[in-house]
């Protein structure tokens, strides 16, 4: 899965939980997703649940803590789906 | 000086009917809101009957965002939820999107638990390892404040925001809360309530003591049975019942739709001495609640219309039927109408107060007295108490003006409301 592949599918899991549809449309690397979205701080780990069932990889506490922008998150899934697939 | 505080708004979310409309119309003419319930046949309960309001998906989508309803699993807060935000748009409220809360409303929104099939969830899952797994709505599902946290942030208040929780009294007492707090200049507008989760796991423990039916699985509309010969025990029930109290001053200057007017009341407890235990009430400490908040509220016993008792059917009605006619000690031939709701709805527990005020400021407003259902064989202990014309068990239309409403709770505590018609010009 290339990095516009993981962006596309991580603006479905992003979309519930943000009311902030312009910012929702210009979804970049460079989106934050609480300056940007406005998403409430207590969602983001119900993101990171998505984002687990979604690329079916598991996310460790410390790669957690860096996932709150677009780019961060898309990194550390890379990483991830890179690790699963080296098994 | 003291606010008078009024009712403004009512909202209902009760086995028999989740609108006012629909209510009003099921407490006239005696409709039952019990049903047999699969589940509860499926887990061996003793009573596999029970009220739990009817909702469908559409209608809870009308009150939740997308996301809300993503993981949501507490019917309590779902009930309070509607009830709540339906009382709010009676009494001709808005929501507002501003930025500043409304400072001068609150709510005092009550319950015994809520989300407890959420907290089911999340304890099997911590106990498979999967702690991680529970993600961000645990917490405000399972927390006691859950459903006043939930209603809070729908209308944007900024005054108190609390759940208390006082067992079967929580929707009396909660009435009294949110009245003491606008007459003593606090606030303007309190939303007043409570709520009640449907299901085995907020039941069994009831179910276990012995303290429900279990005559009547095959005859769900017939099992609950205040101040009947025949009662065998209470019928499980939930819901949620909503009333918006505001200061007379600021009700008449939105020339709101005032259905009636709070004249006082009392909560004590029976601290669990004399007769009173930890599930049995201290009939000392009935009486002196009654006694109480009619003082409080300025009114003589032969002024009462109408009781709306909390009469659950069990062995205690008789009990609290003494209880009432020595705290009134009113002539034999004169006692007031008395009747309880819990015929059609089943005992809803923390739900029970504010479902039944609802009910009983139905009764005012509109003039007229709710049947008894379910006691044509009334129990004799009680008709050696008080004459069988003061049960009525078909519908009165008739003006009311001074209505009380008592609810009893385990722990020996105890709450008495006392309401009176507001005269219109």
């Amino acid at each position: 899965m290339n990095k516009e592949e993981i962006i596309e599918a991580l603006k479905t899991i992003i979309e519930p939980y943000s009311e902030e549809v312009t910012a929702l449309a210009h979804i970049d690397e460079n989106t934050d997703f609480i300056n940007d979205l406005k998403i409430n701080s207590a969602n983001l780990v119900d993101i990171v649940l998505d984002v687990e069932e979604k690329f079916n990889i598991e996310i460790d506490n410390d790669s957690m803590a860096k996932m709150l922008t677009v780019k961060a998150t898309t990194e550390i899934i890379a990483q991830k789906l890179e690790a699963n697939a080296g098994q | 000086m003291d606010n008078r505080v009024v009712i403004t708004g009512l909202g209902v979310c009760a086995p028999n009917g989740t609108t006012v409309n629909e209510f009003s119309d099921a407490i006239k003419n005696g409709i039952s809101g019990i049903r047999h319930q699969p589940d509860l046949e499926a887990l061996n309960f003793s009573c596999q009957i029970a009220g739990t309001p009817l909702l469908s998906d559409e209608r809870i989508g009308q009150y939740f965002t997308p996301l809300e309803l993503r993981n949501l699993n507490s019917t309590g807060i779902i009930y309070g939820v509607i009830a709540g935000l339906d009382a709010w748009q009676d009494a001709g409220l808005t929501i507002e999107n501003n930025n500043e809360p409304d400072w001068d409303s609150g709510t005092i929104f009550g319950t015994g638990t809520s989300g407890i099939d959420k907290f089911r969830w999340a304890i099997n899952k911590i106990d498979a390892l999967e702690i991680k797994k529970l993600g961000s709505s645990v917490v405000i599902q399972t927390m006691a404040s859950g459903v006043s946290a939930f209603i809070s942030g729908k209308l944007g208040l900024g005054n108190q925001v609390s759940t208390n929780s006082s067992a079967c009294a929580t929707g009396a007492e909660s009435i009294l809360m949110a009245y003491e707090r606008i007459k003593t200049g606090q606030a303007t507008i309190m939303l007043a309530g409570s709520t009640s989760d449907s299901g085995p796991y907020i039941w069994g423990g009831f179910d276990a003591m012995k303290v429900c039916t279990f005559k009547h699985n095959h005859d769900p509309e017939k099992g609950s049975r205040p101040m009947s010969a025949t009662a065998s025990g209470f019928v499980p029930g939930s819901g949620a019942g909503a009333l918006v109290l505001e200061s007379l001053e600021s009700a008449l200057a939105r020339k709101a739709k005032i259905y009636a007017e709070v004249c006082g009341g009392h909560v004590n407890s029976g601290g669990q001495r004399g007769l009173g235990t930890m599930t049995a009430p201290n009939p000392t400490a009935v009486q002196r609640c009654i006694q109480v908040a009619l003082k409080n509220a300025g009114i003589e016993a032969h002024e009462i219309d109408v009781i709306n008792g909390h009469l659950t059917a069990t062995s205690k009605d008789a009990l609290e039927i003494e209880n009432w006619k020595v705290a009134l000690a009113l002539p034999d031939d004169s006692f007031p109408y008395i009747n309880s709701l819990k015929g059609m709805i089943g005992h809803c527990i923390a739900a029970s107060g504010s479902i039944e005020c609802v009910a009983s400021i139905l009764e005012l407003s509109e003039g007229f007295i709710f049947p008894n259902i379910n006691c044509e064989d009334l129990n004799p202990e009680i008709t050696n108490l008080i004459d069988t014309k003061c049960i009525p068990q078909t519908l009165i239309h008739q003006p009311i003006n001074i209505l009380v409403k008592a609810s009893f709770g385990f722990g020996d505590i105890n709450a008495c409301v006392i309401f009176k018609k507001y005269p219109h010009e």
